[in-house]
């Protein structure tokens, strides 16, 4: 190999010697640190490729300024790049720190699991493992919805396990503490069913029956709706994070310990919160979204109040009121155990309780919305 | 695998644990794992960091299940019990966690009251005298309204031994207790947990690979190796130090010397 390779830029270069026919020196000179960037040996390495009698490489660091990782990075890169062509490498030459940092390296036992053999971004992969933890985890999460119905039972019996205080701790962050939000997002859906509504209706000159239309809208799928997709982001996304930080910390693994079930003492309280609060609030913005209908027929539609407070009670009957209330339950339940069901399975790490949370919200809005629509179609069958 | 001779006073073993393998999935951590702690015995479970320690821990607690293998507690097989009597036979444990483990909801006094409030018919006042008692014992007797995000990580570990020992443990467990203390706070757990076991007996397991309190408290042992994924001596520590025959185990326990 007659050619020499100088490679330079103003911090680091190395350079590619022949000595002897099967030797081969590096000449390193220069700045060689990090914040300059790394030489990349791709093309080092197809050089060595084309002379394929060389035997041995040695190193000349007297041009050598200084140097920090980027220097042992590239050279072991390199090295391990001609050790496997059976070329060997002798590093006297290099800074006696160079050389111990590289032995460093080699030498610290490196453990890794040898059973992942595939990759683990491949797409098969993906899928099986998606399939899989659905396969073994639907019975688990039958399972947890089996313990809490046994422990609300339980509790219901009067064999409570949780402390008082904390049941209402979480009512009131569940409750009361909702109401802003709550209040926000009915009005402004009261208001858009309104007007939406009254919009159609001023064709055939039937304004007044926006009363109709906001009531049993908001009374019977609006208001619970709503509010359960409120909660579960607000409240449920809560429950989810606070759980898995508690698993994350062996909290529940110290309760376990104890012999407190974590479904007695942490899913039961927020089982109840839910299924007392979100019925609450649904009365209360199923209120604020009639409030908004009334605002809109009022102030656009020359619809007196007294009128649409008339119309509003003659069309609003009580089965109406428990259709909606009972959908509030069921989305409490729905919503409970879906966030606390993510928290306890959390994994032990700060990422997990992101997963968990995101989990949460996303399955609880997912059950809302199957719950709905099979209670809808339940009812309007048995004619409720 | 190379074993220094256990006394197999098998009858009146405490814990027993006979064939054990753990595992996450398919993933084996340690297996053939057969090693018998005394009454009264100050057990440790040592090695290397990620060698599955923690991991045997969990399976003698019974937050784990054994993939194969079974773990007696009094002569009881604890690994296959039914729920009802495996409750029962946590009651008689007090574990100590790696990270402390207090519920962070609750001030330090709550945090020891509620095994106490749990488990037994003593009336308010009667469980605030406890707590107090329990926490002036681990040297925090201020403490007890503050929240454990409020105290430091030594005083948190201590806090939590002091729940760990609210209801009197037959058995008390810890998984590397002097992990993040200074020397002088770890010696005064190796200290607090001499006292324990001379006063009260408990019978007491720790993992741990501090030297320093393996040479100090323990007086049995076994060695766990994450490359043999068994373990690879038992033994009184202070004997294995110099006797044993196996090569790792004598340069982790002489390192400090080097
Ligand atoms: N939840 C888990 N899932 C899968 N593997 C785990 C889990 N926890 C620990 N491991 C693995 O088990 C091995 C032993 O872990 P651990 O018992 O925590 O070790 P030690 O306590 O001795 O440091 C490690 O290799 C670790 O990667
Ligand atoms: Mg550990």
């Amino acid at each position: 190999m007659e050619t020499t390779t100088a490679v330079n830029t103003s911090a680091w270069s190395y350079e590619l010697l022949p000595q002897e026919p099967d030797t081969l020196q590096m000449r390193l000179a220069g700045d060689w640190r990090l914040q300059s960037g790394i030489p990349h040996v791709e093309t080092l390495v197809s050089q060595i490729d084309s002379s394929p009698k060389l035997q041995s490489l040695n190193f000349d660091s007297q041009q050598l300024n200084s140097w920090d990782t980027a220097l042992v990075v590239f050279l072991r890169n390199f090295i391990h790049n001609i050790q496997a062509r059976g070329i060997h490498a002798d590093l006297s030459g290099l800074p006696a720190g160079v050389q111990r940092l590289l032995n460093l390296a080699e030498t610290a036992p490196s453990r890794g699991r040898d059973d992942e053999m595939f990759e683990k971004d491949s797409l098969l992969n993906h899928v099986g493992e998606t399939t899989l933890e659905f396969w073994y985890g639907a019975p688990k999460a039958l399972n947890f919805i089996g313990d809490c119905g046994i422990a609300l039972f339980n509790t219901l019996r009067g064999r409570v396990r949780f402390r008082r205080v904390d049941l209402g701790l979480l009512l009131q962050g569940a409750g009361p503490q909702a109401l802003p939000i709550v209040s926000l997002i009915s009005f402004l859906v009261g208001l858009i069913l309104a007007y939406m509504g009254a919009a159609q209706l001023a064709m055939f000159g039937a304004q007044i029956y926006i009363a109709d239309l906001v009531g049993i809208g908001m009374v019977r799928e609006i208001g619970a709706l709503m509010t359960g997709v409120i909660i579960a982001g607000r409240t449920g996304a809560a429950y989810a994070a606070e759980i898995g930080t508690m698993q994350v910390n062996e909290e529940i693994d110290a309760l376990k310990t104890f012999g407190i079930s974590p479904i007695d003492f942490l899913v039961v309280p927020r089982l109840l919160a839910l299924v007392l609060m979100i019925p609450l609030l649904t009365l209360y913005a199923d209120l604020v979204g009639i409030l908004a209908g009334l605002a809109v027929a009022v102030t656009i539609f020359d619809i007196s109040a007294f009128e649409y407070y008339v119309q509003t009670l003659r069309t609003m009957e009580m089965s109406h009121v428990l259709v909606g209330l009972s959908k509030a339950v069921v989305y409490g339940i729905c919503i409970a155990i879906a966030s606390c069901l993510r928290g306890i399975q959390c994994g032990r790490s700060s990422a997990a309780v992101g997963q968990a949370t995101t989990s949460a919200v996303v399955t609880s809005i997912v059950f809302i919305v199957i719950t709905a629509s099979i209670m809808t179609i339940i009812y309007q069958k048995l004619g409720i | 695998m190379q074993q220094v001779a256990i006394a197999p006073q098998v009858n009146n073993a405490h814990i027993e644990v006979c064939d054990l393998t753990a595992a996450y999935g398919d993933y084996i951590v340690q297996q053939y794992l057969n090693f018998s702690i005394q009454r009264g015995d100050i057990f440790i479970i040592m090695g290397g960091s990620g060698c599955g320690k923690s991991t045997i821990l969990r399976h003698l607690i019974g937050l784990q299940e054994p993939a194969k293998g079974e773990v007696f507690i009094n002569q009881v097989n604890f690994s296959h019990a039914p729920h009802n009597q495996q409750e029962q036979i946590k009651r008689s444990f007090g574990v100590l966690f790696q990270s402390g483990a207090l519920f962070s909801a609750m001030t330090v006094a709550e945090n020891i009251a509620l095994p106490l409030s749990e488990y037994s018919i003593l009336s308010k006042s009667d469980i605030r005298d406890v707590v107090d008692y329990k926490l002036a014992l681990v040297g925090l007797a201020g403490c007890a309204d503050l929240y454990p995000a409020e105290i430091s990580g030594g005083m948190r570990k201590r806090a939590a031994l002091a729940r760990a020992m609210a209801l009197d443990p037959e058995i008390l467990f810890f998984d590397e207790p002097s992990a993040g203390l200074d020397p002088v706070s770890s010696r005064r757990l190796d200290e607090l947990i001499l006292e324990l076991n001379a006063s009260l007996g408990t019978t007491i397991v720790v993992v741990t690979h501090e030297l320093a309190s393996i040479f100090a408290i323990g007086n049995n042992s076994i060695f766990l190796d994450a490359e043999a994924k068994t373990m690879i001596a038992s033994g009184n520590p202070r004997q294995l130090k110099n006797e044993c025959p196996d090569e790792r185990v004598r340069a982790f326990l002489n390192r400090g010397e080097l």
